[in-house]
């Protein structure tokens, strides 16, 4: 590609990778894209299962929508309202917003603890929020600790404008990829040996992409350290209300406000949220940022100027979310479906022999397909990825593209279809795990490689326009 | 008990710590007079009415009628099965038909004028963001935009804040209207040069806010020569096209390219919202119109921290592309901007005051310099305005907060009232014009 003189007139952030979409993680999309299953249209086409979309209850907010059309702005039933509420710009966001939200996120932590609604931030989706946080937090060149795997993402909204890095915590398959104090101590350690000033701690509770929940231990555990250590704590808590079963989740903001015999200072802790996950909108664009440092708050709430959730969308939320008989309708329902879908997917997996990692949260297991290495290493690892996508047909995110430090492991989504798409998405890895069971020696997909992929280098292939986000499997074309 | 030594407090960034966010210029200040003292036709007729404030509030009749034959309901379909589909999406090249009704909103403000293609339109949650993000596009921190003065106040932080990119003014001055001059330009150029400052663009806002006035097209022209020549980026903030008053009057940057048939437009970037035209400001609606492709591309990525709503989307995607509503608001409420223009210039014109002759825009651009006697300075105008904001209470904007080189000069806004309100403040206007003048 001819570096063009007019690219020069580009910043550094403009023409560097920082944008992070030169990862397997958005590659596996294309072939999607390009080949989107659809059970009566397309039954032999790629199934999407590398997208963390819960779809399992929008049938329960459309039903709300239609029985509320007063919650809208923009119909007659609700157009008093549309004046003041289309010219209100107000960083504060809309009262009513801020306290449902408010309100809800103590509901999803079971009422265990309340949480503030002068504190409730507004941000662009949860990307915006991470963005704005290590905006505040950190300057250029400065770090923060994350434990591996980690959502691909990161690399992208907490380094690419912000300049910060990123240093890995190693977790181990042998303990479920627990998170140690050895582990904590042993990344801070490495950054200052390369002489990296560490701001803070980034932990992802329920964790994407393992599913599961922090025990209360781990959670101690890493506000003694940073408290000791004198640096921030954020908690990505976006899956809150993802978690299906035992054992129930605990935020961080029942550790601060119950386990008082740990010395906290409150200044050093911040909650990223989002509804995009829980309630299943990652088209509105709520990202709320929760900080119990106020100086934090304040700022974070100027930089929200840069990625405000539309007022149009905060009205209709804030009507949905103070309907208490159906936010604890849709929780239980919620709740009730994903464990449905959990024990369904992982009992498919199971009768081939499939393992994963027992979780209780999230919309995705972490699978473990190290048995079916050629060799313990990466490139069999994107060896058996690119037969997963090219010859089984479904995309699903490898452990790599997760950082994560052992070859083997794919995230696999499941709650972004229904119950045919993942009957079918079984019965392909069922075929395909006994076909190679035939070939009693190696695995048939060593000696019988289709790789359309195998020339291109992903940077080639991230050439593509397409967005790295595409549209899920049962979404039709509305465009 | 020993001594208690405090715990040193764990810093937060220098972007966090700085006061580049800017808020604590006169022109924010004033609104926390109006916050504290509001005024209100029925309930409190002596608060400080608020006019610093460039909202369009005199169309939302068009709007509450398209909505109420229109429902936003309806437009999902039966039941609702369209909310789903919706909800998910979030797709950084943003909705279809969201972006072709854009494009072409776009296309009808300009007249038909120039061509807008929808796959260089790009989506961000406000101009505030669009602004932000083609500066951390073009520029490097420690780099600089230039930007004719007197310019929006929010720049300083948009532009600054977060990106370290440094603004280095265009002066401009009541001599020609404070039009931008080909000497200003190259002046500019050059203060940022001593400084050893590299420039990497010019940014202009076209109609001009605070000016309230339109860029002609030879102006334009010598612009795009500038940048042309120095090799950088020219930004061109249109949010206000919509607010002209008379649409031949409005030149885009967009007509020019396209007459010279689009050479040299890569480095040409258009920034339009639908805050100011369609009085939506909370629906966060921005779009950056770039000739770049790289722009385009990678302004998309960027737009991945700002996106707009998809349900926003959604329903403006219909009312945008129902060309007979918009020509008719369009139309309409150009006229109703244009009476209410008028009924303030002439309103302070027969108290002897004057304003820069303007076409467009929810503001004038109101001289009140001879008030200032031996006090030209940005003291001087700073107490008059107190004196505004505390006795005749009305929240004005002060030049200076636009960084307007010469005292005097002020910004009012006339567009987030009712005719009512206006006419009181007209009033209050003309009885400190006649305290003054006994004195």
């Amino acid at each position: 590609m001819a570096v063009d003189h007019q690219t020069q007139l580009l910043s550094k952030i403009a023409i560097g990778d920082g944008h992070a979409e030169a990862s397997p993680y958005f590659d596996g999309w294309k072939a999607y894209d390009e080949d989107p299953f659809h059970p009566t249209n397309n039954p032999n086409g790629v199934i999407q299962m590398g997208l963390a979309e819960n779809q399992l209850t929008s049938d329960l907010v459309e039903d709300w929508i239609v029985s509320n059309p007063e919650a809208s702005i923009c119909t007659p039933e609700g157009v008093a309202d549309f004046k003041a509420i289309a010219n209100f710009q107000d960083y504060h966001g809309l009262p009513e917003f801020r306290n449902t939200v408010a309100k809800f996120m103590g509901r999803t932590r079971g009422n265990r603890v309340t949480f503030d609604p002068d504190r409730v931030v507004m941000s662009g989706g949860a990307t915006g929020a991470h963005e704005v946080v290590a905006f505040c937090l950190a300057d250029p060149g400065d770090a923060f600790l994350v434990p591996i795997p980690y959502y691909p993402g990161f690399d992208r909204d907490l380094r690419w404008r912000t300049g910060v890095q990123l240093v890995p915590i190693k977790c181990e398959s042998s303990n479920n990829f627990k998170l140690t104090r050895q582990a904590l101590e042993a990344a801070y350690e490495k950054a200052k040996e390369d002489n990296i000033r560490v701001k803070g701690v980034l932990i992802t509770n329920p964790s994407n992409p393992l599913g599961t929940v922090m025990d209360r231990n781990t959670l101690r555990t890493v506000l003694s350290f940073i408290n000791e250590k004198r640096i921030h704590l954020v908690c990505d808590e976006i899956y809150a209300a993802t978690v299906f079963s035992h054992p129930s989740f605990i935020s961080i903001a029942e550790i601060l406000e119950e386990d008082t015999d740990i010395e906290c200072d409150h200044d050093l802790i911040h909650i990223v949220y989002s509804l995009s996950k829980d309630m299943g909108f990652p088209g509105f664009r709520v990202g709320i940022i929760y900080s119990y440092n106020d100086a934090v708050v304040n700022c974070a709430r100027k930089m929200s100027s840069f990625g405000l959730v539309s007022t149009h969308t905060q009205y209709l939320l804030a009507s949905m979310l103070s309907d208490e008989d159906f936010v604890e309708r849709f929780l239980q329902e919620s709740a009730k479906r994903l464990s449905q879908r959990y024990r369904v997917f992982t009992s498919g997996l199971a009768k081939v022999g499939i393992k994963c990692l027992q979780s209780n949260a999230g919309l995705f297991v972490w699978m473990d397909l190290r048995h079916l290495l050629k060799k313990p290493t990466f490139e069999s690892e994107m060896e058996l990825w690119r037969v997963i996508i090219h010859e089984v047909k479904i995309n699903v995110s490898p452990g790599s593209s997760f950082h994560c430090p052992e070859a083997g492991w794919f995230r696999v989504c499941h709650a972004n279809m229904d119950d045919r798409a993942v009957q079918v998405a079984l019965q392909r890895i069922r075929n395909f795990v006994l076909q190679n069971k035939e070939v009693n020696k190696k695995p048939c997909w060593q000696s019988n490689l289709r790789l359309s992929l195998k020339a291109r280098r992903f940077e080639e292939i991230m050439m593509s326009p397409h967005s790295p986000i595409p549209r899920s499997p049962l979404v039709k074309a509305t465009n | 008990m020993g001594i208690e030594i405090e715990q040193p407090c764990v810093q937060l960034s220098k972007v966090a710590v700085s006061e580049t966010h800017g808020e604590d210029s006169p022109y924010f200040a004033g609104w926390k007079a109006y916050d504290e003292n509001p005024y209100d036709e029925l309930t409190n007729p002596s608060g400080v009415i608020q006019m610093g404030l460039a909202e369009n509030q005199v169309s939302f009749d068009l709007l509450e009628k398209y909505l109420e034959e229109h429902s936003e309901a309806s437009t999902w379909g039966k039941g609702a099965p369209g909310f789903r589909e919706n909800a998910l999406f979030q797709d950084y090249h943003g909705l279809k038909s969201f972006r072709t009704a854009m494009a072409s909103f776009m296309e009808q403000i300009r007249g038909g004028r120039a061509k807008f293609d929808p796959e260089r339109v790009v989506l961000t949650a406000g101009a505030t963001a669009a602004n932000e993000l083609l500066t951390f596009i073009i520029a490097n921190p420690g780099e600089a935009l230039l930007v004719p003065t007197p310019y929006y106040p929010g720049f300083d932080r948009d532009l600054r804040w977060r990106t370290g990119v440094n603004i280095v003014p265009i002066h401009c001055d009541s001599s020609n209207n404070f039009q931008i001059t080909p000497e200003a330009l190259e002046a500019a150029y050059k203060e940022a040069e001593e400084k050893n400052t590299r420039v990497k663009g010019v940014l202009i806002t076209n109609p001009s806010n605070p000016l309230g006035a339109t860029i002609q097209r030879r102006v334009l022209e010598n612009i795009l020569d500038f940048v042309t020549r120095k090799n950088i980026h020219l930004v061109s903030d249109e949010i206000y096209s919509g607010s002209v008053f008379s649409s031949s009057e409005f030149v885009s940057v967009a007509e020019i390219l396209e007459s010279r048939g689009y050479k040299n437009s890569e480095r040409v970037h258009i920034v339009y919202s639908l805050s100011k035209d369609l009085g939506l400001p909370g629906f966060r609606v921005g779009t950056i119109y770039s000739y770049n492709d790289k722009v385009v591309t990678t302004a998309r990525r960027m737009s991945s921290f700002t996106l707009i709503s998809s349900q926003t989307q959604h329903l403006l995607a219909s009312m945008l592309s129902d060309k007979s509503f918009t020509e008719k608001y369009i139309k309409t409420n150009r006229e109703r901007l244009r009476k209410r223009y008028q009924m303030m210039v002439e309103g302070l014109k027969s108290v002897g005051i004057e304003c820069l002759k303007g076409n467009a825009g929810l503001f004038c651009w109101m001289n009140l310099s001879p008030l200032l006697e031996n006090k030209a300075t940005r003291e001087g105008e700073l107490e008059l305005w107190n004196a505004i904001l505390h006795e005749v209470k009305l929240n004005i904007s002060p030049g200076s907060s636009c960084h307007c080189s010469e005292p005097g000069w002020f910004r009012v806004c006339f567009a987030n009232m009712s005719e009512q309100t206006l006419d009181v403040a007209l009033d209050r206007i003309r009885s400190f014009m006649e305290r003054i003048r006994k004195y």
